[in-house]
């Protein structure tokens, strides 16, 4: 217990830090940005929305950078993350809302098959050293230094076109109303296909080399040679002996690279222009949309905090000694 | 996006699990030191590796035209002319690999290097002095560890306009040190307690003397893996900025070609040779990379090694398969089926 709410103290300070970083990087930007931003969008903003700028980039020269500081708390417990000026009015906590599903579930599923699956084959890999499968590493070497996005690219330009059942882009079916009926649900299962594949493509090959090296090194232990001198069965040393041991460091290494993994497939999102998180900050940069971005950070990074709460919870489960009172 | 491939039980041998008795004669230190080049592996590495890095200097020289010089061949299929094909301006697509090479290198290798010496001196230090020092430290380094770097890369840079490729390089530096410097704190808080740093600390030696010359040399291959990783990931993260259109003021790298592919729909025209190249050309630059990073971790901790033919035929027809610790006890005599034996 008394490991849990340490790991919960260390997030809530990470929580802290990102927030606190996201605070300061527009204030570090040279000049008057909200001036040149009002430029480009010759009349198209409210005072209201002028207002909210001149607070994010911390030109509000009536306020110290404390009570700004403090603002800026206030207002993000109110759920506030200012105005889009991409998709004015409306707020970016709204914006965001509807993107986030979509990248839950794609990204989400698809990091779970990868871990399971990779793990899977990173065991039996690591078990049969030396035979065939050691051949595959090579391979899975090139696969995982593949960026993310071009390998989509090439899916697409391989794999879909009109005649395809592979749609080349998008979420769903263009007219249709997203729903939970007969035809969102097949129409977005088929959308999300293509970039799935793609992630579990390319992030695969990272959890079978680890497994391997972590299956490598205890397969060599004393109590590996003991269970077979046992007589256990074979299926079972490399199970509950091997495996069951090797998997604490890739549990604990998957919590450490999912932020790595998120930023890869959020590429994939906009190879595929699928309405996700990726997509849409994707179209925030391209347009400079401030307030955007920074919430889009904000809120892919709690995302991976809580994911990374949610592993090692995993852990605690999977390791006794972390149990251990004292 | 490389998730890092060994974990720190893997990279540093002398810890746990890991322990083995030290095989080398103490005579052959010298040369045991690069022996690592003579693995397959980082020899195949090294090898395209340098491939890039002549090409990243002769580059630009080479080119058979300017990157942004326009001819009337638009889009067209490699050929004699335009070995690679053409953009939708007419531009070699080639000659933009080529140019692009010296900044992709020149990058990632700024960029490796930077987050290098931080994390040198944020793991080693916080690894050697220890206490609430180390704990400030420690804690720093897992939260940058959890902040997913590429979405904080990219805000940043889209917050600092019109850097160039020294910004953008500063940047990637500046936000992917954390994993080099944690590995390299639990090295250090293992070396600090061997007998010959107590022997150097009891004869009264300085401090920053026993770390630069007792404990770092001792970390050159945690140094150079971690610095191999940080150079991989910098190519990735640079390249990504330049696909999405942010940090375009560097000159031509690989990522800008196919920011160009993706906007100009040259997937809906089929022209391939647009995009493939420049991603065969990460592609096999990470593998190089990664290559050399095996080499290394092999050399450190020779178990992880692919191993020969491990499969054993008895004279009854059984298979024994031959496993590091465990000695099979065979029925019968395996049947040897080596050149040595048939002489």
């Amino acid at each position: 217990m008394k490991y849990l709410l340490q790991r919960i103290a260390f997030y809530l300070f990470t929580a802290w830090a990102a927030i606190t970083l996201n605070f300061f990087i527009p204030r570090m930007i040279p000049g008057d940005p909200v001036k040149s931003l009002l430029s480009r969008f010759q009349g198209q903003m409210s005072s209201q929305a002028i207002d909210s700028l001149y607070v994010l980039f911390g030109l509000d020269k009536n306020a110290s950078i404390w009570e700004q500081y403090f603002d800026y708390w206030k207002q993000l417990f109110h759920g506030d993350l200012g105005l889009s000026f991409t998709a004015f009015p409306s707020p970016v906590s709204e914006v965001i809302g509807s993107a986030l599903p979509w990248t839950l579930a794609l990204v989400g599923i698809t990091t779970i098959i990868s871990f399971f699956l990779g793990t899977g084959l990173g065991v039996l890999a690591g078990w049969r050293r030396g035979s065939w499968v050691d051949g595959l590493l090579p391979a899975t070497t090139f696969l995982s230094s593949v960026p993310y996005f071009w390998l989509g690219l090439l899916a697409i330009f391989l794999l879909a076109g009109p005649n395809s059942i592979f749609p080349s882009g998008g979420g769903y079916t263009p007219g249709l109303i997203p729903a939970w009926d007969q035809y969102f649900i097949p129409s977005a299962i088929q959308h999300s296909l293509l970039p799935a594949l793609t992630i579990l493509i390319s992030s695969v090959s990272g959890w079978i080399l680890s497994m391997r090296n972590m299956m490598v090194t205890v397969a060599a232990e004393d109590y590996i040679t003991v269970a077979h001198a046992k007589g256990l069965s074979e299926k079972r040393v490399a199970l509950s002996y091997a495996a069951r041991n090797a998997l604490l460091p890739n549990v604990s290494g998957f919590a450490l690279s999912l932020g790595f993994i998120v930023g890869g497939t959020l590429l994939v999102e906009i190879v595929f222009s699928y309405p996700g998180l990726g997509f849409l900050l994707f179209r925030a940069v391209t347009a400079k949309d401030y307030p955007l971005m920074q919430g889009i950070f904000l809120v892919i990074t709690i995302s991976v905090l809580v994911a990374n709460l949610i592993a090692d919870i995993a852990y605690l489960l999977l390791d006794p000694r972390t149990r251990k009172e004292g | 996006m490389t998730i890092p491939t060994s974990s720190i039980e893997q990279v540093i041998p002398e810890q746990g699990a890991m322990a083995q008795p030290d095989a080398t004669p103490p005579g052959k230190a010298k040369r045991s030191r690069f022996r690592f080049v003579s693995s397959g592996k980082a020899l195949t590495g090294i090898v395209i590796l340098g491939i890039y890095i002549l090409f990243a200097i002769i580059g630009p020289w080479v080119a058979p035209y300017a990157p942004d010089a326009r001819s009337k061949d638009l889009v067209s299929p490699p050929s004699g002319a335009h070995w690679l094909g053409t953009t939708h301006l007419g531009q070699d697509v080639l000659s933009q690999l080529l140019d692009g090479t010296r900044t992709v290198m020149v990058v990632g290798l700024a960029a490796g290097a930077m987050a290098t010496i931080l994390s040198v001196l944020i793991g080693v230090t916080a690894g050697y002095l220890g206490g609430g020092l180390d704990e400030s430290l420690s804690a720093l380094s897992n939260v940058f560890l959890v902040i997913p770097a590429l979405p904080l890369v990219i805000i940043v840079t889209a917050a600092a306009p019109g850097g160039g490729a020294v910004l953008v390089a500063l940047i990637i530096g500046a936000t992917s040190w954390a994993w080099n410097a944690r590995v390299l704190r639990a090295q250090t808080l293992s070396l600090r307690r061997r007998d010959y740093i107590e022997a150097a600390r009891a004869t009264g030696e300085k401090t920053w003397r026993i770390i630069l010359f007792e404990i770092m040399p001792n970390l050159t291959a945690i140094i150079a893996s971690g610095f191999v990783g940080t150079v991989i990931f910098a190519v990735t993260s640079e390249i990504t900025l330049a696909f999405i259109g942010i940090g375009a003021d560097t000159g031509w790298n690989w990522g800008t070609i196919l920011f160009w592919a993706q906007s100009q729909q040259a997937l809906a025209q089929g022209a391939w040779w647009w995009f493939v190249p420049a991603g065969l050309a990460i592609a096999f630059l990470g593998t190089a990379l990664s290559l050399i990073n095996f080499g290394i971790d092999e050399f450190v901790s020779p178990r992880l090694r692919s191993a020969g033919k491990t499969k054993i035929k008895t004279a009854s027809g059984h298979t024994v398969r031959m496993r590091v610790g465990f000695t099979p006890v065979l029925k019968s005599t395996p049947v040897v089926r080596s050149k040595e034996a048939a002489k």
